[in-house]
């Protein structure tokens, strides 16, 4: 068995030794560096631009403004091309602009010979602005006489409105209570390690190569081409070694720009690389969340109905802004799939940065919402806290309201159970006192949540694999779906090794993509990988397979059908302690044998037409100190229902990670905005306080593991549902330790005081 | 790439003195973990530098005959932390050090560059000012000493002038024998980070009474800051509840914490008031449990 344990990463030695090679560690002779012009004000239009003087800098080999880049406008949201007219992305860009949409925005580009020249070059150009007033928040971007960010939208970007399972206003009146709320969620950033960074050359007249640090090289080849009006097949993008994106490089934003520039400086390489100030603003963040809640009950306790009034703030481009809530709203109604789930919302432009994808998808900021509201309608009803989610929780068995499909797979009320174990719930409950005094209290949290594996059936969920049999016997494998540090090469190479009966150490994973040579993926959001290409994984091994034993059937005479591949040798079925030969002896003989064979390939691709959601929750143990505004968690723990686990190790570091950056956003992280310039004050690592290691407590992960019948290996996604409930329950363990309900993120000591100061605490 | 002018490589004392007065516009670098950054944002008063890093002389911790601690300004937090003279002797100085970055900014970033910078948040300057410490600074007309508090100016404003070097920081016997003190930052998360106030406080008990109280805060006003008015009240009081009731409710008004993005200037004054009873609290105790195991 190789799924299911904990084998070593495929990349981690290679990672830790600093040999993995990275997008910035690839070099050529006369590569030049890019730099943009970025603009002073928020929101206005560049009435003149002077860049003679940068132009005549020695070393500077070109100086290119919005005048000089295609009159063409093109969408960067990382999606796959939708055939729905109504589904397209939201084309609202240029390579450069005029007209200055948030503090930061791109006018202009230098290209020199370094990085210095090009800093220098940027401080010569003149330019005035025409300012207009920076429309920072929803209230300034919906005013009747706003001037509008793009032209045509009234500054919204798109609003929603569903409603599933029963009509609204029946099931309102049958309720016995309605209880409402408001609650908010802040601007966070992805902090990924390596920051982005993309190059570009030429190696004929027409064929533009890209090197880029980007989670869907694929998607990226193709919005090249649309921005560019080339033809995709003249695009190659190439994906290294990355470190982190979570989904900030599921956005399209420096590819297009560094094709611009090498086919515009005749082919030479260019290397247009973010540091960290620049890209907290240049590129993207989390939609920040005003959302009002209704939650309708029975007297029972039973949720009756979930009604969701959302505003998402998108900033000065679209980006993902179209499909943010929506996906929020779809993904989160499968925690109370039972009650009626309805939601109006409403994605606005405003002159702050722009706001994309960030791991889990607008699922954070309405989990927060929804776990908050139903921890008032527990308190409210006098019911455990636990006790309430477990009586309105999703089971196996309930249908979607919004697919009408059911749920096969649903381990939240055993997740649930587990949790209580392990933090010692119904104890200390018991043991705690009822009314707390003093400086120090403590409180117990429990918040769930619900995730996708994919983005089926909204988008197309393609995958493609292709396995090459070597001469000694193993096997490399590629993806065109990418490694992002989540593992998923690792847990590809278990499953092929699985599918083929060889020992893990014989597949291959070749890690970096290549759109001239990698087979067709979408790429990594979603945490679509593990379930979609998993498939195409088990599929393209599968047919390995049959082909290694067709060979093996010829050169020994055996049956195809009463032999197997069991480690990494061709066996009897029936008896597998019969040896028949090597998968090494099948490749020699099939390589260079005159008279039979050829190599032994096979590549299968796949689309995914199921959706099984993953569930799970987490549970919190902390103190409030209550004079230094401050939390400190004692115990936390995530249990996640994610099928089966293809390995422990890596799914507990997932896990692990996941809830940091919860915390994260819970109590610590926030890209605070000058609301009357709509300047971004702490755009850099000393300012947004991302926790250090002394600020994240011991983490604990628990799985439970029911198999997933759609999947070969019974598993379900993982890679960004850890990230969900951590702040709702952390919240709602302040409301028990303090009875003081704080309803918008992050719960850092400022918004503590705040709130601990209104109720009189302090 | 940085964009720098000129660099002078000084390997001692003298040379530094004669490199900065021969180039007025010419900066120290010691660790360079304020002058880097500086560096990296193409700041154009950083284009001149003058690499004090390894200049021996002030690399170093002593104690005199009489009791005084004299520490090199090029001492490393790091150095400072495994310096048994401060460890034994004024180990607060140490509670302010160790918060300060990470190990890495620790192992190069000096504490002598941490005063002259003049961040009203150093994390050095409220221990060295609880134990009155004093600058000592070399320059082209000789040598000078000055209280630490005086040595602040404003806001990134330190009374060095032109052509000096600060060699070491002194701390008299007097001033940390029969004293215990203690500091706490308070920051936005535990270690990376710039305080959002700091509190330090030294405490000398004779008989359950107060003989001696210092409290020193950064980020509490436009440089660090001693509570003179709140310590001088306190003298000869009993050490007890009421004495820390009154430091509370009174230490405000020795301080000038101010409003910015950072933080309210109302949040700054709880945390200000939670710190003074709380960090005091613990001096007293340690001076209690000293004088004790004495």
């Amino acid at each position: 068995m190789v799924v299911g344990t904990s084998v070593q990463r495929v990349d981690g030695v290679a990672k830790v030794t600093g040999k993995a090679r990275y997008t910035d560690d690839f070099t050529m002779p006369g590569m030049r560096v890019a730099k943009y012009l970025r603009s002073t004000i928020a929101h206005g239009r560049v009435s003149s631009i002077d860049t003679s003087q940068a132009k005549a800098l020695p070393g500077v080999d070109g100086v290119f403004t919005f005048e000089d880049v295609p009159k063409r406008i093109y969408a960067t949201a990382g999606h796959p091309y939708s055939l729905d007219p109504h589904h397209m992305d939201i084309t609202d860009r240029y390579l450069l602009t005029d007209h200055v949409r948030y503090m930061g925005d791109e006018i202009a580009i230098v290209v020199a010979v370094s990085d210095l020249i090009a800093t220098k070059a940027l401080s010569l150009i003149d330019v005035e602005y025409e300012p207009y007033q920076p429309l920072v928040e929803a209230k300034d971007a919906l005013a009747k006489d706003a001037v509008e960010i793009h032209k045509g939208t009234g500054n919204v970007v798109k609003a929603h409105s569903f409603v599933a399972g029963g009509d609204l206003d029946a099931v309102r009146k049958e309720c016995d209570q309605l209880l409402e709320g408001q609650y908010k969620t802040q601007i966070v950033q992805h902090c990924h390690l390596e920051n982005h960074t993309a190059y570009a050359y030429m190696d004929d007249l027409e064929r533009i190569v890209i090197v880029s640090s980007t989670q869907i090289p694929h998607i990226a080849r193709r919005i090249v081409a649309e921005a560019l009006e080339i033809d995709t097949g003249l695009i190659r993008v190439i994906k290294p070694t990355i470190g982190g994106g979570f989904g900030n490089k599921q956005d399209v934003i420096l590819e297009p720009m560094v094709a611009f520039l090498t086919k515009k400086l005749d082919g030479i390489p260019v290397r247009l690389k973010l540091d960290r100030e620049e890209g907290m603003v240049g590129t993207r963040v989390r939609h920040p969340f005003d959302v009002k809640v209704q939650i309708g009950l029975d007297q029972e306790g039973t949720v009756k109905l979930i009604h969701f009034d959302a505003l998402s703030n998108t900033g000065a481009y679209a980006s993902h802004g179209h499909s943010i809530v929506s996906a929020g709203a779809a993904k989160t109604h499968y925690m109370y799939p039972r009650a009626v789930y309805s939601c109006t919302a409403k994605t606005i432009y405003s002159n702050i940065p722009a706001a994309g994808a960030m791991r889990a998808y607008g699922s954070p900021q309405m989990t927060f919402a929804i776990e908050c509201a139903m921890e008032e309608a527990a308190r409210t009803l006098g019911m455990d806290s636990a006790e309430f989610r477990l009586r309105n929780g999703a089971r196996a068995g309930d249908k979607s309201q919004i697919t009408k499909k059911p749920i096969m797979t649903c381990g939240l009320l055993d997740s649930i159970k587990k949790g209580k174990d392990l933090i010692g719930w119904d104890k200390k409950r018991a043991l705690w006192p009822k009314e707390q005094t003093g400086e120090v209290r403590n409180g117990l949290g429990v918040a769930i949540f619900s995730y996708g594996s994919g983005t089926y059936p909204v988008c197309v969920e393609p995958a493609s694999a292709r396995l090459i049999l070597n001469q000694d016997g193993s096997a490399h494998l590629q993806v065109g779906a990418t490694e992002i540090g989540q593992g998923s090469d690792t847990a590809f190479a278990q499953m092929a090794a699985e599918s083929l009966g060889f020992s893990f150490s014989k597949i291959h994973v070749v890690s970096c993509q290549d759109t001239d040579v990698t087979p067709f993926d979408t790429g990594s959001y979603a945490s679509r990988q593990t379930y979609v290409t998993g498939q195409a994984v088990m599929r393209t091994a599968e047919q390995l397979k049959a082909k290694i034993l067709h060979h093996a059937s010829i050169i020994s005479g055996l049956e195809a059908t009463l032999i197997t591949i069991s480690g990494d040798n061709i066996v009897i079925s029936e008896s597998p302690e019969i040896v028949v030969m090597s998968v090494q002896d099948v490749a020699i003989d099939a390589y260079y044998n005159k008279e039979r064979g050829g190599q032994i390939t096979a590549e299968a691709t796949y689309k995914a037409r199921n959706n099984p959601h993953v569930f799970g929750c987490t549970f919190v143990d902390l103190s409030v100190d209550i004079p230094l505004c401050r939390v400190k968690i004692n115990e936390i723990y995530n249990i996640h229902d994610s099928g089966i686990i293809i390995n422990p190790l890596m799914a507990e570091g997932q896990v692990h990670g996941g809830m940091a950056m919860g915390i994260g956003a819970a109590l610590f992280e926030e890209l605070m905005v000058d609301p009357d310039s709509g300047k971004i004050y702490n755009n850099n690592l000393l300012d947004y306080k991302v926790p250090t290691i002394m600020d994240i407590p011991d983490l604990g992960a628990a799985f439970v593991e029911p198999n997933e019948p759609t999947h070969p290996y019974g598993s379900k996604s993982l890679g960004e549902p850890p990230i969900i409930s951590p702040a709702p329950a952390i919240r709602n363990a302040i409301l028990d330790a303090t009875g003081v309900a704080i309803n918008e993120l992050p719960m850092s000591p400022k918004t503590i005081f705040k709130y601990f100061k209104n109720a009189g605490l302090i | 790439m940085f964009d720098f002018n000129s660099y002078h490589k000084a390997k001692s004392v003298d040379e530094a003195i004669a490199l900065l007065s021969q180039n007025p516009e010419a900066i120290p670098l010691a660790g360079g973990t304020d002058v880097l950054v500086r560096l990296h944002g193409h700041n154009k008063n950083y284009r001149h530098l003058v690499d004090i890093h390894d200049v021996a002389e002030l690399k170093k911790v002593t104690m005199e005959s009489d009791g005084t601690i004299v520490i090199g300004s090029g001492m490393t937090f790091t150095g400072l932390a495994h310096s048994p003279v401060v460890c034994e002797n004024i180990p607060v100085l140490n509670e302010g050090g160790s918060s300060i970055g990470g190990p890495q900014v620790r192992n190069v970033a000096t504490v002598g560059g941490n005063i002259c910078n003049g961040a009203p948040s150093g994390d050095s300057a409220s221990p060295l000012l609880v134990l009155n410490a004093t600058v000592e600074l070399k320059g082209p007309d000789g040598i000078r000493r000055l209280p630490l508090y005086d040595f602040y100016q404003g806001p990134g404003q330190v009374d060095r002038k032109a052509g000096e070097i600060m060699t070491c920081l002194r701390v008299a016997a007097d001033d940390y024998r029969g004293w215990s003190a203690h500091y706490y930052k308070y920051a936005m998360r535990g270690a990376m980070d710039i305080a959002t106030i700091g509190c330090g406080a030294a405490c000398k008990v004779v008989d359950g009474k107060i003989a001696g109280l210092r409290l020193g805060f950064v980020v509490a006003g436009p440089t660090p800051l001693r509570c003179w008015r709140t310590e001088e009240k306190t003298i000869g009081m009993q050490a007890d509840e009421e004495l820390i009731d009154i430091v509370k409710n009174s230490v405000l008004g020795d301080l000038r914490p101010r409003d910015s993005w950072r933080a309210a200037k109302d949040f700054r004054e709880q945390i200000i008031k939670t710190l003074a009873e709380r960090v005091l609290r613990e001096a007293i105790k340690r001076n209690i449990r000293n004088t004790e195991m004495e």
